[in-house]
Parts: structure tokens; sequence; C-alpha cells
């Protein structure tokens, strides 16, 4: 169905700086996800970080490419990461310690060295999940309302 | 001496940031407003960066990065916006 009013461009510099600008904000994202303990960081904001560079996906192509690239349901993406931050959280109980208490030891790794590794973790996993399965919900159902 | 100096340079993006609220609600055109609000994003993080010199910390450079592309996509979407009429599009073939 063409649609006659519509201006059809060819965003050839925003689509192939696209491509790799993606995967540089992804990395960022990833970043700030591990660096959330002790410095500025963690799920939240590393799941609005990724939420914006699939954004950016969504911006210079469109859906059908970004469901082509990405094929995941993110409502269910939204209910895993519920699930697991709920069972991190609750997994205290079974030993015998109050509801969210997180647990950490160090560990010997082989690329990082001494690294201090936390249950609460796990918990900012769920967190990320969440956080970008209902940011991409929200504008995937905003931008198929026309 | 370099505090002051910190100090009157805040000022100073505080300023320009009143002149570019002052364009982002009266502006003429959309396309005023678009440029004063990527305008706004980075005299923000000439204040992010600032604050962290006073601070004397380093903990805030990952927010000087995060604006940065916060504005980015801001930017591009408004852009879109003008140019299409359409920020999201279901199929760019058709």
């Amino acid at each position: 169905m063409k649609n006659p009013m519509k201006k059809h461009t060819n965003d050839v510099i925003l689509e192939s700086a696209t491509t790799f600008i993606t995967f540089i904000i992804f990395l960022f994202a990833v970043y700030l996800f591990f660096a959330g303990h002790y410095t500025p960081g963690g799920g939240f904001i590393g799941g609005l970080v990724t939420a914006s560079a699939l954004v950016l996906v969504l911006l210079a192509f469109d859906i059908q490419t970004l469901r082509q690239i990405l094929p995941v349901d993110y409502k269910l993406m939204t209910a895993i990461g519920m699930l697991i931050a709920v069972l991190t959280a609750s997994g205290a109980l079974l030993f015998n310690v109050p509801f969210f208490t997180h647990a950490h030891d160090y560990f010997n790794l082989p690329l990082f060295g001494k690294t201090s590794l936390h249950t609460a973790m796990l918990f900012d996993l769920g967190v990320y999940l969440v956080v970008v399965g209902v940011t991409m919900t929200i504008i995937q159902t905003i931008g198929e309302s026309d | 001496m370099l505090e002051t100096l910190l100090f009157i340079a805040l000022g100073g993006v505080f300023l320009s940031m009143l002149g570019l609220f002052y364009r982002v609600i009266k502006g003429p055109s959309v396309a005023d407003r678009v440029i004063a609000l990527d305008s706004i994003g980075i005299s923000l993080i000439s204040v992010v960066g600032l604050v962290s010199i006073i601070l004397r910390t380093s903990d805030y450079l990952e927010v000087i990065l995060l604006i940065g592309i916060l504005a980015f996509i801001g930017t591009v979407a408004f852009s879109k916006f003008i140019e299409k009429g359409e920020i999201i599009e279901r199929d760019r073939n058709q």
C-alpha cells in the first residue's frame, strides 16, 4: 500500500552510522550494568541505555527490521525479569536471613583477577530485563498505533 | 583561583541555558525548539563536567556519555519527525 503523501528518503548516513553506534551504546549499557555496585550505574540505567540503542535502530530502520534482527517477545522478557528479581530476593529466605539479604564473596576469576561477586547483581539482571521489556513494549505499541 | 573560575563558568552555562529555555518556549518554528533542546543537552554535559572538576571525582564521567547519547537520540527522533511526520515506521519500504 503506497502512501503518496509520505516522503521517501534514503538516509544513508543515519543508517550506516546506526549500524555501529548501536553496538557502542550496547557495550556502554553492559559496562553501566556491571559498574552499578560501587559507581553510578546499575540494572535500571543499563536497561534504559539498552532500550535507547534499540530505539535508535527503530528510528533509522523500522519495526520489521528490529523484529528480524531481534525476535524477542518483550512482554515475556518483562515476565522473566520479574521472576528473576522476585526469586533472587526471596532466595535469602532459604538461608534463614531476612528477605532481600544479599551475599557476596571474593573469587579469583581467570581474566579479571580478584573479583567480588554479589547476588545483588542477579536481582539487577531482573531489573534490567524488566526495564528493557517495559520500555520496548511501550515504544512498539506507540509506533504500531497508526 | 581555579574554584572561582569554575563557578564563573557555571554561571555562564546557567545564563546560556536561560537563553535556550527562552528559545524553547518562544521559538517561532519547531526546528528552533529542537536545536535549543539539543543545546540544552550539551549545556547539561558541560555542567556535569564542571561539577565533577569542582568535586574532584571521575565518577560522573559516565553521566556525560549518557546525556550525550540521549541528546543524540532525541535530536535524531525530532529530525525524523520534522522530515517524515512519523517517528517509528512499521515498514519503511511501504
